[in-house]
């Protein structure tokens, strides 16, 4: 069994903290796993994106094959749709509702919702959320959170365990706020 | 013991395990983390950043020299700035194990172009090592070490951004003792004419063994199927992370599987002998196809990027492989239900960040130019290359490291007015203190503005080579001390770096600016800790 998560958002965001929990959380279950990062200038402002894939048998590639992808999460609405042609028929949107707005071409909130919810995406207000654990930074555990009932190799248990090893050397405090933003996130679905 | 490691990191952490004394490096996508990984994990070894790859090489040579094992890492286009020690450290040889690390970067994510660092390894005669996963990235480099002691040679280990910048679980091994301080003896390494002939010639004699270890590391892969169908499959040629793509594929085919160059010709005649056809999978450019065509002759088919069943440039993904082995192997292609890009969405590219310092550069230097429409800004490589973009589309130029000065020099030579370079602190120290010298001895109409944000930012603030020298170092080489200014890049102080900037522009010789202010990035590293 296999799930390719296609992360996203804008350089900035955080999305490489959630491949970092997610990977964490991979290697205690004893999965294969491959993470393919962006680096360097893409992470000025800009789109970023990371693939992720988790197995129980061996991985090859590195980047998900077109049409692959299990899961899209983004921490930004309109990056979601950039990644369309990687997910999968059976494949799930779930992503941040409020839009990074740093061009001067950025969609229309209208269109933006329409195209989101003809694909059937799940939208949070994962802002929102974050700032009631007192931690506007935890946003993406929220988003992980949301997410975690379709990562299907790995339980939310294990992915909760794995947000506080991960943030275990910024403090209790930081702890405590990753991983009530990440509960938030699943009581979303 | 297994870690999740960055192909970068792996690499890394197996030259800390085969012991290493030092590594030598500028900071370069996608190869920073190497050295990185060192600083961290191993303080106790040399790591430092150099000034530039050249001084990178030569010192590792020399550590090399003195018996002990030394790391030298960069982008590909390093590759170039190095060249000149890079080549001859094939000639001189090596004494301590000394591997030279080349992260390429196909699709230029992060790049100006996307050379093949195999070039320079067989331009050179060294062997060339490459990885297809983080284990080999590991394994390869612990071998390479001692590969390089055995032969005698730097070995190039060669990698891709998506090997370099890719995490997997690998299994680590124990730490080796450094080696002992014992430098070389005898003339060897004194490439005078007449000994340098000797030693090239030595070269030479060392490649049939070469070949012959590239042979003993290659293996042609079959499928499990039946021996009458597996006669009628293709054969691939797939180097490094190629074979990540065809395995991926799942699409049934013979594989011989490279990892080490000199590419052998015996395992390759015996694969065309198999089949009627075979593809060359390699990430980069047509290195290995054009090795292969030598090989086997016109009359036999080879495909691959050459041919354009591969795309010819651009990196290689599971897809463009899974097309190439669907028409290698005549299966039919059914049409797939693949999801479009909506419309609506719009291209993010990168952007200087808000509150940067070069933004105020870029925004004094547009104003002056709005009146001297004969005026061109020459970019560099960094950060500041984004003034190229809108809002500012500020530059006419960016080609290498440190070429906006020269440029600036030559343009002006040839009579443009007026001439100015932007350069960033950390790309002045790498390549433009030459060039400034130049132009200071040619007394050219030029001005240069150094815009200094005290690190190097564009690949994740690494320290600055000359960091509080600057003013000294362009004293130096000689700019005149009333045309050379520092300002601090701020919105209130865009009017007098206005000012300034037309008031060198009057002057007919060298000018040199330097706006200093700290990188927005580094600040907020600095208030996180």
């Amino acid at each position: 069994m296999k799930t390719d998560i296609v992360l996203c958002g804008v350089g900035g965001q955080g999305i490489l903290s959630i491949a970092t929990v997610i990977g964490q959380a991979a290697t205690r279950a004893g999965l294969a796993l491959k993470q393919s990062e962006v680096h360097g200038m893409s992470q000025r402002g800009g789109d970023v994106q990371s693939h992720l894939r988790l197995s129980d048998e061996r991985l090859w590639s590195d980047l998900i094959p077109e049409g692959g992808a299990d899961l899209i999460i983004s921490m930004e609405p309109m990056e979601a749709l950039r990644y369309l042609p990687y997910l999968s028929p059976s494949g799930r949107i779930i992503t941040a509702s409020a839009p990074f707005v740093n061009i001067p071409a950025y969609p229309d909130a209208q269109d933006l919702s329409s195209q989101l919810k003809a694909c059937g995406a799940i939208v949070i207000d994962i802002d929102a959320l974050a700032r009631e654990t007192g931690s506007p930074r935890s946003a993406n555990m929220v988003l992980l959170g949301a997410a975690s009932a379709y990562i299907g190799l790995l339980d939310a248990e294990t992915l909760r365990s794995a947000v506080a090893e991960v943030f275990a050397r910024k403090g209790e405090a930081v702890v405590a706020s990753n991983v009530k933003a990440f509960d938030l996130g699943i009581s979303q679905l | 013991m297994k870690q999740l490691l960055l192909g970068d990191e792996a690499i890394a952490l197996a030259a800390i395990n085969s012991g290493l004394s030092g590594v030598y490096a500028y900071p370069g996508t996608p190869s920073t983390e190497i050295t990185e990984y060192i600083q961290a994990h191993a303080p106790e070894l040399h790591s430092r950043w150099c000034t530039n790859e050249k001084t990178s090489m030569e010192a590792a040579l020399g550590m090399s020299y003195a018996g002990k094992r030394a790391l030298v890492c960069m982008k590909h286009v390093g590759m170039n700035v190095c060249a000149d020690a890079f080549v001859n450290s094939a000639i001189t040889g090596v004494k301590g194990g000394l591997v030279v690390v080349a992260a390429d970067d196909p699709s230029m994510h992060s790049s100006q172009n996307e050379q093949d660092s195999r070039f320079y390894g067989k331009f050179a005669m060294v062997p060339v090592f490459e990885p297809s996963n983080q284990q080999e990235a590991y394994d390869m480099t612990v071998k390479a070490f001692d590969y390089s002691e055995e032969t005698g040679l730097p070995v190039l280990l060669r990698v891709v951004t998506r090997l370099a910048h890719s995490r997997a679980a690998v299994e680590t091994g124990e730490r080796r003792a450094r080696n002992e301080f014992a430098p070389a003896e005898g003339n060897g390494w004194v490439l005078l004419p007449g000994i340098a002939r000797r030693r090239y010639a030595e070269l030479l004699s060392k490649q049939p063994a070469l070949i012959e270890d590239s042979r003993l590391e290659s293996a042609v892969e079959l499928p499990p199927a039946p021996a009458a169908e597996t006669k009628r499959l293709p054969g691939v040629i797939a180097c490094g992370i190629a074979y990540n793509y065809v395995k991926e594929s799942g699409i049934p085919c013979r594989i011989l599987k490279i990892n080490r160059y000199p590419i052998p010709e015996e395992p390759v005649k015996a694969l065309a002998a198999s089949c009627s056809r075979i593809l060359v999978a390699e990430d980069g450019q047509p290195v290995a196809e054009t090795d292969v065509r030598s090989f086997l002759g016109a009359g036999y088919k080879v495909e691959g990027r050459l041919t354009g069943l591969l795309p010819r440039t651009g990196e290689l993904t599971p897809d463009n492989v899974s097309a190439a082995l669907k028409a290698l192997s005549h299966s039919r292609v059914e049409a797939e239900d693949r999801k479009a890009v909506p419309a609506i969405v719009a291209p993010r590219p990168p952007q200087l960040c808000p509150g940067c310092g070069h933004r105020d550069v870029f925004a004094a230097l547009n104003k002056v130019v709005a009146d001297f429409p004969g005026a061109r800004i020459f970019g560099d490589i960094g950060c500041y290359t984004l003034g190229a973009l809108p809002p500012f589309s500020a530059l006419a130029s960016c080609v290498d490291m440190g070429a906006s000065i020269t440029m600036a020099k030559g343009a002006a030579d040839a009579g443009l007015y007026p001439a100015i370079a932007v350069i960033g602190d950390s790309t002045f120290t790498h390549s433009g203190m030459t060039g400034l010298l130049d132009a200071v001895n040619d007394h050219s109409d030029i001005t240069v503005i150094i815009s200094d944000n005290l690190t190097t930012a564009m690949t994740g603030g690494q320290d600055s080579a000359g960091t509080s020298k600057y003013e000294a170092i362009c004293l130096g080489l000689g700019v005149a001390p009333e045309h050379l200014h520092v300002v601090v890049p701020l919105p209130a102080n865009i009017p007098e770096i206005e000012a300034l900037i037309r008031q060198e522009i009057a002057y007919h010789g060298v000018s040199v600016i330097i706006p200093r202010r700290e990188c927005m990035q580094v600040i907020k590293r600095h208030n996180k800790k």
